[in-house]
């Protein structure tokens, strides 16, 4: 636990034309643990994921991978390093099944020809050691999966490659109660295989359930990542709301500087 | 939506009534697969042939095959760009551009005939490259990129046959695709080493899946569809190697059409690229979900691009089978019907308008409804007139089930 962090964000900029989404945002994530992205909307949490995942380049600004600084150019590079992450939207392929989309991009191939059975017991694999029950074939077409088991899917592909971090974007966004605690689970489960995770999440029960740390961006700029035992509920919704609370926080409510 | 089943997929999971009850469950959902190609031949055929014997007669049967070629080939490499939810107003007249430039080269500037077919396949090849950069790359819609090519590419015929002549194909090996037989017992002899193939390689790859422990094809379904390909095929075979001709003595004209190995040919390369590659594989993700198929890393512009040359490739070799047929190209080649008709085959054939369903099998169950109503209609003394309003509702027909059944698929949640 108390070992550096495998992930970490150093001074980041970002900006979309005229409009500077990232401030100086420096972002760290340590083996074992979940750590909660917290954030009013338009905070910035999506493209600080997507900088991380390499969609967007970052305009400036350090990006350390196990201590070492790394140049990431594209979702290849992020890859490479063992940086997945998993959308609000899925991304999965409705037209192709759950082994089809767990390898897409990165189809196991023996000559010319895909290596489908070999495909498909890695796939059984990797669920199985999540625990996963609650899908009947994996060659059924995703299509035909419910929410849950897509959020299940699209976790177990970020997985699948011996990832070391893996990012969650609201994957508890659009699930019922029971699936929203099935979801969380597998997320724990993750961390406790010695991932680092990051969850970002609205739900302040979600966050409070499941993390280890939780860091919370204001208007483009980190306000606090702080331990979760160290903090109460109302803490981290002043946090996300004016970007302070108390002693922690930026020092001045616009943010102008950290 | 609980059902605790995953690593250990049990046994029952490999018996035939769990595989049947899947596939009846995959129709009621939506899924229909060949069905109204297979059901609408049938029914057609029935028809035709209580309506006119001729119908079934051993020459039409022939005539059938040699009718329904180009258009099936057209429409199978189609099935690329509809893969990608993409269209291609332009196949045919890119067919008749290719065949233009055989024809050229082969009657007037003399070439030897693989030189000139060579240069008609670059001709698709680069057709489809530049319509593939433009939509990929550009960012035009394809509709508008291929319609504009049709009207182009309708001009360029014309301006390469030199305004409405003529040019006669005399090369003999050109001509022997679309007029000549393959000998009876060749025809034989490919079928039972197809069908031996066919089998050989279902059952090991049964066995291989059983030795590994995962869900493999019940030994009875196999042997179904070993057993209907046999009777299909051997039907074929059988009905083309009959005499056809109306004095034996003089002239035999007896075997299965040059063009058909071909067609099967062209169906096994591209089954196997679509369903057994990466590159097929990354197809079917960009026409289900183009984002999800970015963020894995697919170069989706590539696949867009290729897809058009694909297409393209196809029509050229459209294009030959046609010239072939008429022993000629004129300012029509490829033109009026051939477009509608391609891609008619490959949407009754099953292949989704909005992308991300289909095989190369569609275009040839397809082809073979189109060929039949345009053969069988013709036979029944129709006009043309009512041919073209006859074929133009079974499209509309097709497009309509496939609307439906994806709606259907949306509200059972397969889609």
């Amino acid at each position: 636990m108390s070992q550096g962090p495998i992930l970490e964000l150093r001074g980041i900029n970002k900006s979309f034309g005229p409009v500077q989404v990232l401030h100086d945002v420096a972002f760290s994530a340590y083996p074992g643990e979940v750590t909660a992205l917290v954030g009013d909307n338009g905070a910035g949490k999506s493209t600080l994921v997507k900088c991380i995942g390499g969609i967007h380049p970052i305009d400036s600004g350090e990006y350390f991978f196990e201590g070492e600084r790394v140049q990431v150019h594209g979702p290849r590079d992020a890859a490479a390093l063992g940086v997945e992450i998993v959308y609000q939207d899925l991304a999965l392929c409705d037209n192709l099944d759950i082994v089809q989309n767990m390898f897409l991009g990165r189809e196991r191939r023996s000559g010319l020809v895909l290596d489908e059975d070999t495909m498909e017991e890695m796939a059984a694999k990797t669920l199985a050691g999540l625990s996963v029950r609650t899908v009947k074939s994996l060659r059924q077409h995703v299509s035909s999966l419910s929410g849950g088991q897509r959020q299940t899917v699209a976790i177990a592909k970020a997985v699948l490659w011996n990832s070391k971090v893996v990012i969650l974007d609201e994957p508890t966004a659009a699930l019922g109660v029971a699936q929203t605690a099935q979801v969380l689970e597998l997320v724990r489960r993750l961390a406790d295989k010695g991932l680092a995770v990051v969850l970002i999440s609205h739900n302040m029960n979600d966050v409070f359930a499941v993390s280890d740390r939780i860091a919370a961006l204001y208007l483009g700029r980190m306000a606090a990542q702080v331990k979760a035992s160290e903090v109460t509920h109302s803490q981290v919704v002043e946090l996300i709301t004016s970007g302070r609370s108390g002693e922690l926080g930026l020092r001045n409510g616009n943010g102008a500087a950290s | 939506m609980t059902t605790e089943t995953l690593p250990k997929q049990e046994n029952a999971d490999s018996s035939i009534g769990v595989h049947v009850k899947g596939y009846i469950d995959r129709v009621k959902g939506g899924e229909l697969g060949a069905l109204p190609a297979v059901f609408g031949l049938v029914i057609l055929c029935v028809v035709f042939s209580v309506l006119r014997p001729a119908f079934l007669s051993a020459v039409n049967f022939a005539n059938l095959f040699t009718q329904g070629a180009a258009v099936a080939v057209i429409a199978m490499g189609l099935i690329f760009v509809l893969l990608l939810g993409e269209i291609d107003l332009s196949a045919g007249f890119a067919s008749g551009v290719c065949a233009a430039v055989l024809a050229v080269l082969l009657t007037l500037q003399g070439w030897p005939w693989y030189l000139a077919v060579l240069a008609a396949m670059i001709t698709g090849a680069v057709i489809g490259m530049v319509l593939g950069s433009l939509v990929a790359k550009l960012g035009i819609p394809s509709f508008v990129v291929t319609l504009a090519a049709f009207l182009a590419f309708q001009g360029v015929v014309l301006l390469l046959v030199k305004d409405g002549t003529n040019i006669s194909i005399r090369d003999e090996t050109i001509l022997a695709i679309a007029n000549k037989n393959v000998p009876p017992v060749a025809g034989w002899a490919a079928l039972v080493v197809g069908v031996a193939a066919y089998a050989a390689l279902q059952f090991l790859q049964a066995r291989r899946r059983v030795s590994r422990g995962l869900v493999a094809t019940p030994v009875a379904v196999i042997a179904a569809r070993i057993v209907t390909l046999a009777v299909v095929a051997g039907f074929a075979v059988y009905v083309l190697n009959l005499e056809r001709s109306r004095n034996a003595a003089i002239v035999s004209l007896k075997g299965v059409p040059i063009v058909v190995p071909l067609i099967v040919i062209l169906l096994i390369v591209w089954t196997f690229v679509l369903r057994r590659t990466g590159y097929g594989r990354h197809i079917y993700a960009v026409g289900g979900n183009a984002e999800a198929a970015r963020r894995a890393g697919i170069n989706v512009d590539r696949i867009r691009i290729s897809a058009f040359v694909i297409c393209s490739f196809m029509a050229s070799i459209g294009g030959i089978i046609a010239a072939s047929r008429a022993n000629s190209v004129d300012p029509n080649t490829g033109g009026s019907n051939v477009l509608l008709f391609a891609v008619g085959a490959a949407v009754i054939g099953g292949t989704s308008l909005f992308g991300g369903k289909g095989r190369a099998l569609d275009a040839v169950l397809g082809g073979a409804v189109v060929a039949v109503i345009e053969n069988g209609m013709g036979l029944m003394g129709y006009s043309a007139g009512v041919k073209f309003v006859v074929t133009g509702s079974v499209l509309l027909l097709a497009a309509g089930v496939d609307a439906l059944s994806r709606k259907r698929a949306a509200a059972t949640g397969r889609r």
